[in-house]
């Protein structure tokens, strides 16, 4: 059976836009579509190979959605978010583009939006960033030039108006589908579902999530997002992850901002003969609770070093309900390389004295 | 002075070269250690009041037009930023970016965030709520929550702000307001009486 996101003409094929979508991508599709959505998030390689990062990409294959690219994490130096992208787009991954506004200018930014979307990324996810301090490099110049609101809207208009923030017409606009980050789990509690609010209208289509770990706050979020009205504007994938042992978690607890895990987590942790698999099975455990929530549409899966659970821990749960995603999507520009690299191997040989010549006597 | 005493405070860089990350010398990205945030969050305490306060002086400023134009908004704008800059420095700690956002964010201003968010909190609050980059800073986001809430028009603060335009960094923000009321007045006046 041929996949439901699939060219009818041809897996090879490009898909083609459907009405109503901002971009061509899958996730967008299979989100606008009701089905749970899975999306992870690729551990950045500190290195200059690119079998890094597929090696890296391969786990995933068939258990996700989309792949987070992430743009320096944590502040900390690593191949960045638009190599990433650059590499999983040749091979045909559907990746999320992270946008941090701490290393980047609205010129930068607005350069590399547009070259995302040519590569073929449909999807961006627009961030903050955190600050320089927490990296390893705190002696950086923090940008900030736009934040996550404003880098929305300029996406947006870039998207919807084909303008660039100064007002410059786009030939083409970059047809992507936006996120956001939500952090549910941060001070102060009652302006954070206002703060969605706010992102959805300067933008923003799908949303993730800090790690959830305190499932009743969640609830609690959830609450007040649906009085609100909101999960019916945007898609809300909750951020889960195993933790590795109670250490790690009383670790990242205290050194790493925006993550609150509560004292029950660690005690549970603590308790466990097998620390790792509690972890695993702790996430598991949120993930069935979080996917009954009224307005969640999918999960994110962030196992930092532990990536090679993530299809365990996503079979176990059951949330694909038997669906799987998409393995390859086909860049549109594949079939211009394949032409390229064929006329390279048919043509005749350049000749670099005649080439030189012709172009002496053409003056432009 | 690398093996000089570290303070602590910017997620504490004693404790983190301690880990043996690695934690360059001689800088300090908690730039206001010594800094007292009293006046500050006494402002935003009394947002109400300062709200109140700033729309009758901007009637004030606004019935002075005639004066501004009289001697050249380009010639007035120094002392008048002079004026401007000290007096919302000491209230608020301004940062004189020229395009104020206090009445959208509670009083509180958004500038002294260290990633200079002008649209709400990161989500690296604190659980205390201080801010994540400034340990003893309370951060700036959830006093402007708490000051929009005393506030006539908080609900400003929903409002989705514009990036900030750098070029007006260190102008006069009462300035650019009156001009642009002066001239909104003149073309409402204008429509009137053509229609
Ligand atoms: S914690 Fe508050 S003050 Fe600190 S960077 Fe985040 S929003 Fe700004």
């Amino acid at each position: 059976m041929a996949h439901l996101d699939e060219n009818p003409l041809g897996p090879h094929l490009p898909l083609d836009p459907l009405p109503g979508h901002s971009s061509m991508g899958r996730l967008e599709r299979v989100l606008r579509r009701g089905e749970f959505a899975v999306t992870t998030e690729l551990n950045p390689p500190d290195s200059a190979n690119p079998e890094d990062v597929y090696e890296r990409a391969a786990i995933f294959d068939g258990w996700v959605d989309g792949i987070n690219a992430v743009d320096a994490s944590g502040a900390n130096c690593h191949m960045s978010s638009v190599g990433i992208c650059a590499l999983l787009t040749r091979m045909g991954y559907a990746p999320i583009m992270q946008i941090a506004c701490r290393d980047k200018n609205r010129i930068a930014i607005q350069g590399d939006v547009l070259g995302a979307a040519a590569m073929g990324v449909c999807n961006i996810m627009c961030l903050t960033g955190d600050g320089v301090q927490a990296g390893d490099q705190p002696g950086a110049k923090p940008v900030f030039d736009l934040d996550c609101m404003s880098l929305l809207e300029t996406v947006r208009i870039m998207r919807d108006n084909s303008k660039f923030l100064s007002g410059r017409k786009l030939t083409t606009p970059p047809k992507v589908f936006l996120g956001a980050a939500i952090n549910p789990f941060a001070p102060p509690y009652d302006f954070r579902p206002y703060r969605l609010a706010k992102k959805i209208e300067a933008g923003a289509q799908f949303v993730q999530s800090q790690y959830c770990f305190d499932v009743p706050m969640f609830r609690e979020y959830m609450k007040k997002v649906r009085d609100l009205g909101l999960h019916e504007k945007c898609y809300i994938l909750v951020g889960v992850g195993p933790m590795a042992s109670a250490k790690t978690a009383k670790w990242i607890r205290s050194n790493v901002p925006g993550i609150h895990i509560p004292d029950s987590v660690i005690a549970r942790l603590e308790g466990a003969q097998d620390q790792k698999k509690e972890g695993k099975q702790l996430c598991i455990d949120i993930i069935n609770e979080v996917k009954e929530i009224e307005g969640v549409s999918g999960i994110h899966v962030m196992a930092y070093r532990q990536e090679e659970y993530v299809a365990e821990m996503v079979h176990d749960s059951g949330v694909l309900k038997g669906r799987q995603p998409w393995k390859r999507e086909p860049n549109p520009v594949d079939q211009l390389v394949a032409e390229r690299i064929e006329a390279a191997r048919s043509g005749q040989q350049q000749d670099q004295q005649q080439l030189a010549e012709k172009a002496a006597q053409h003056p432009h | 002075m690398a093996d000089a005493v570290q303070k602590p405070g910017n997620a504490a860089p004693a404790k983190k070269a301690a880990t043996g990350a690695f934690t360059p010398a001689g800088v300090s990205p908690n730039r206001r250690s010594r800094h007292k945030y009293t006046i500050r969050l006494w402002a935003v305490r009394n947002s109400r009041f300062f709200e109140w306060f700033y729309h009758r002086f901007a009637e004030v400023f606004l019935l002075l037009h005639p004066v501004w134009k009289l001697f050249g908004y380009q010639r007035v704008e120094r002392p008048i930023t002079f004026v401007e800059k000290h007096v919302k420095g000491f209230l608020f700690d301004c940062r004189m970016c020229g395009q104020c956002a206090l009445s959208s964010t509670g009083m509180s201003c958004p500038m002294n965030c260290p990633k200079q968010l002008r649209n709400g909190p990161c989500g690296g609050v604190r659980a205390n709520g201080n801010c994540e980059v400034e340990p003893d800073m309370p951060c700036v986001w959830v006093q402007a929550w708490k000051g929009s809430q005393n506030m006539a028009k908080g609900d400003a603060i929903m409002n989705v702000q514009k990036p900030v335009n750098q070029s007006l960094r260190e102008t006069s923000s009462w300035l650019r307001v009156t001009a642009e009321a002066a001239a909104a007045r003149e073309t409402a006046a204008n429509a009137g009486k053509d229609a």
